[in-house]
């Protein structure tokens, strides 16, 4: 197949529709207007639907509408309209519908800016919409990534009957490069228990509603050991100069471009540090965090983050006190040199 | 407090097993609750009309969130006042079902007002049943959209008044003054003739959708006896002396004679087909770049800049492409934003051997400055022994840093006598790909 240079959002809508995805349903916001616009394209083209809905809050529940019916169906946002699309996911959560979403953040709170920010960390992989429930989140890295990672986000929402988000930044968003594309999928999973207006699904219910609280309680659990199993089969990193490495800097999406950067600049200069880059931000790579965590060259971590700090909590869990972890932030949609980030991660060993 | 529908419907399931406790007979509803008698009517219409199988109920949520207790029909069950959004979702997905919106005065006219403006705007088409009792069941008697000036509720206690609530909303009349909708009613279950004729109009309603018609809104005066604070007969009497004042009943829109069925029809590509439709099958290149090469022994980090529309972002993709068809690691990235819009743009290229890092270019080993901002701006930044390439018919200072390629180019000048003063960067291009021995002897850091 075609190997094209495209835009990060682009090659998300070309990756979902060779993943079968034949719904998009979105409101425009930038910066990821795009991912929108490219479906309002490319769907009319494959016989499915595109639909500008008069919100995100709406958006949200046609694909809650179409996910029911079990065809493959997405959204996509930034910050702010994700914040919208969050009661809607909650219920998808709740009865279980696999669907796409996508977060192309900007910076916040409020109406903030539309510059490159990862100040919805906590809102995507943590929930924000309310009740027990886990997105599935992966974090692409590049234009590639962006349409390889949302066909995995449609395969993981239905191999698990969960909503999946795929959580990138304006710049990665923005951000053209070379994307070979695969082979679309041929092969799709029946799913029993959709709603499809035929006579042999017609004892199928999509709700998220429990009366009792023993019935509650029993889905709850059972969405919790669905994570569990979602932790131990498809918890996806990159490990970036490790082996030997005494300082572990743990970034995901595009800081993770500025970290290899530095990680190599950092090397010439004979420092030992290395990357790690959580792909899928829930499942966390917990495990293979605390086992770095407790090998005696590891002196310590430091994250970065385009936020106040959110992902680190994750990374302190995982440490669990056994090393130090330092933290180094930007926000606003500044987006820090190579040049700082080097400096930050000298101090940071500095500290020390 | 539970009540029999008299008479069951075929349309219902034979025993309602997904009602929690004992009784699965008898619906959730009080006695003398309008929504039981509309459910009924809803059940016989999909029977009588030969599409019970096909129909899909979206329940809302208000005291007829249970309403998948008893419909034996495909039932998806929405978040409050979302009910016309996932139907649209559903129908678009499956034109041939038969798609319900049921939904009361809470959840449509308040919470959800935007879901069913717009649903029905567009002319979705589905059917949408709107139980008006004036009042929020579920929760306990307080105020709805449709509450009468002076009624009392739970958070009305001494009256709705104009000042703090305003006027009760009328949805017929307003989804009757849109264009798409095909059918609009409103009726009222409070005696044996009102009921009658509701049962037409909810007839109809399905009809419109079987003859795929569009949008079909049915609004219904319904009893609330507990919110209401009265029996069954009190209640049905309140409507035709007070309820129905407010919300005269009829047709307010009916034009399903006059148009043409929709064309529903899905056209959906197998996988197969898909990579050709979207344009996979080749690689695609915004430009002809087959004769072009560039020197890159050494990694190139590339900043254009100049003023938006001069297409410094194209030249920027350009170069790219021709970075990726000499299998090059390539990266480009725009500044983007409000910078975009009259002012200054600008772009980054990285081409490399390697893979690259980061994207973003903060010392270009070549400055392309089409503008003076730009050059001004950035000239600093470049790198020693680095090029800056700038546009001398329109940049009327020079660089004044010595340890770099200075590399002036008339490009406006030349596109203009070429015929064509827009594609400057189409000559630079030119220059920087066409002589790629130029960029050959650049030494970076
Ligand atoms: C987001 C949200 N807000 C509020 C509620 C609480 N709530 C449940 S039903 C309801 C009102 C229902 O009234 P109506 O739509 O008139 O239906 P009825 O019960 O009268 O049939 C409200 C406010 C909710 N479930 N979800
Ligand atoms: S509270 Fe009112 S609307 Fe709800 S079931 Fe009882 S009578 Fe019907």
């Amino acid at each position: 197949m075609a190997k094209q240079f495209v835009k990060g959002n682009e090659a998300i809508v070309k990756g979902a529709i060779l993943a079968g995805c034949r719904a998009y349903y979105g409101y425009p916001i930038t910066p990821a207007s795009e991912i929108a616009q490219a479906a309002a394209l490319y769907m009319p083209l494959v016989g499915g639907t595109f639909l500008q809905a008069e919100s995100e809050i709406a958006a949200i529940n046609m694909v809650y509408g179409a996910a029911g019916t079990g065809i493959r169906a997405m959204t996509a946002s930034s910050s702010p309209g994700f914040s919208l699309k969050q009661e809607g996911i909650s219920y998808l959560a709740g009865a279980e519908l696999p669907c796409v979403v996508v977060d192309i953040t900007r910076g916040g709170p409020g109406l903030g800016n539309i510059a490159p920010e990862q100040g919805d960390y906590h809102q995507v992989v943590k929930g924000g919409g309310h009740g027990n429930y886990k997105n599935i989140v992966v974090a692409p890295n590049s234009a590639q990534e962006m349409c390889d990672l949302t066909m995995l986000a449609f395969e993981l929402a239905d191999k698990y009957r969960n909503p999946t988000v795929v959580l990138a930044d304006g710049f990665i968003g923005q951000m053209m490069e070379p994307v070979d594309f695969p082979e679309p999928v041929t092969e799709f999973a029946e799913k029993t228990w959709a709603v499809r207006g035929v006579d042999r699904d017609r004892m199928n219910l999509v709700s998220s509603i429990e009366l009792d609280p023993d019935d509650l309680e029993r889905h709850n659990q059972k969405l919790q050991a669905k994570y569990e199993i979602i932790k131990n089969n498809d918890t996806r990193y990159e490990e970036y100069l490790l082996d030997d490495a005494e300082f572990v800097v743990v970034g995901y999406g595009i800081v993770s471009r500025l970290i290899y950067t530095a990680v190599n600049q950092l090397r010439d200069e004979g420092v030992k540090v290395g990357m790690l880059r959580p792909i899928t931000l829930m499942p966390y790579p917990t495990k293979r965090i605390a086992e770095l965590a407790v090998r005696d060259q590891v002196k310590a971590f430091s994250v970065i983050e385009l936020s106040n700090g959110q992902m680190v909590d994750d990374v302190r869990l995982a440490v669990n006190g056994a090393k130090p972890v330092e933290f180094y932030g930007r926000m606003g949609g500044n987006v820090p040199s190579i040049k700082e980030l080097v400096h930050e991660i000298k101090r940071m060993m500095r500290v020390l | 407090m539970s009540v029999k529908i008299l008479g069951k419907s075929k349309g219902f399931y034979d025993t309602y097993e997904r009602r929690p406790g004992n009784n699965h007979e008898q619906t959730h509803y009080c006695p003398g609750c309008g929504h039981g008698i509309l459910h009924k009517m809803i059940a016989d219409a999909v029977v009588d009309f030969n599409v019970a199988e096909n129909m899909i109920l979206i329940s809302p949520v208000g005291c007829s969130v249970f309403a998948y207790y008893y419909f034996n029909a495909g039932n998806i069950q929405a978040a409050h006042g979302r009910a016309p959004a996932v139907a649209t979702g559903v129908k678009r997905a499956l034109p041939e079902s038969i798609v319900i919106s049921y939904q009361g005065d809470g959840d449509l006219a308040a919470i959800g007002g935007n879901e069913i403006l717009h649903a029905a705007n567009r002319g979705e088409a589905m059917t949408v049943f709107f139980v008006n009792n004036a009042i929020y069941g579920m929760t306990g008697g307080q105020m709805a959209p449709t509450t009468l000036i002076g009624q009392k509720t739970t958070t009305t206690p001494y009256g709705r008044t104009l000042q703090n609530e305003g006027y009760p909303i009328k949805m017929a009349e307003i989804i009757a003054s849109l264009e798409a909708p095909v059918y609009v009613e409103r009726v009222m279950l409070a005696d044996v003739r009102s009921k009658n004729a509701a049962r037409k109009a909810v007839r109809k309603g399905i009809k419109n959708q079987i003859e795929k018609k569009g949008f079909s809104f049915i609004e219904v005066l319904s009893t609330c006896p507990t919110g209401w604070k009265m029996t069954a007969p009190q209640s049905e009497e309140w409507i035709k002396s007070t309820l129905v004042k407010n919300f005269p009943l009829g047709v307010y829109k009916d034009i399903a004679d006059q148009v043409e069925p929709l064309n529903l029809d899905l056209n959906l590509a197998t996988p197969e087909r898909v990579p050709k439709l979207i344009g996979l099958e080749q690689d695609k290149m915004e430009f002809d770049t087959a004769s072009m090469k560039l020197a890159t022994d050494i990694d190139q980090e590339i900043k254009i800049a100049g003023f938006g529309g001069q297409g410094v972002l194209s030249l920027g993709v350009w170069l790219s492409e021709i970075g990726m068809r000499q299998d090059l690691e390539v990266s480009w990235i725009p500044s983007y934003g409000p910078e975009m819009r009259g002012g200054t743009a600008n772009c980054h290229v990285k081409l490399s051997r390697a893979k690259i890092g980061s994207p973003l270019v903060t010392y270009p080993t070549v400055l392309v400055a089409m503008n003076r901002p730009s050059l001004e701006k950035f000239e600093d930044d470049v790198v020693e022994g680095g090029a800056i390439v700038w546009d001398s018919a329109l940049i009327d200072v020079e660089p004044q840093r010595k340890d770099i390629k200075n590399i002036p180019v008339p490009a406006t000048q030349i596109a203009k006598d070429i015929g064509n003063s827009r594609v400057s960067n189409v000559v630079l291009l030119g220059v920087l790909a066409g002589f790629s021995d130029f960029l050959d002897p650049l030494v970076v850091r």
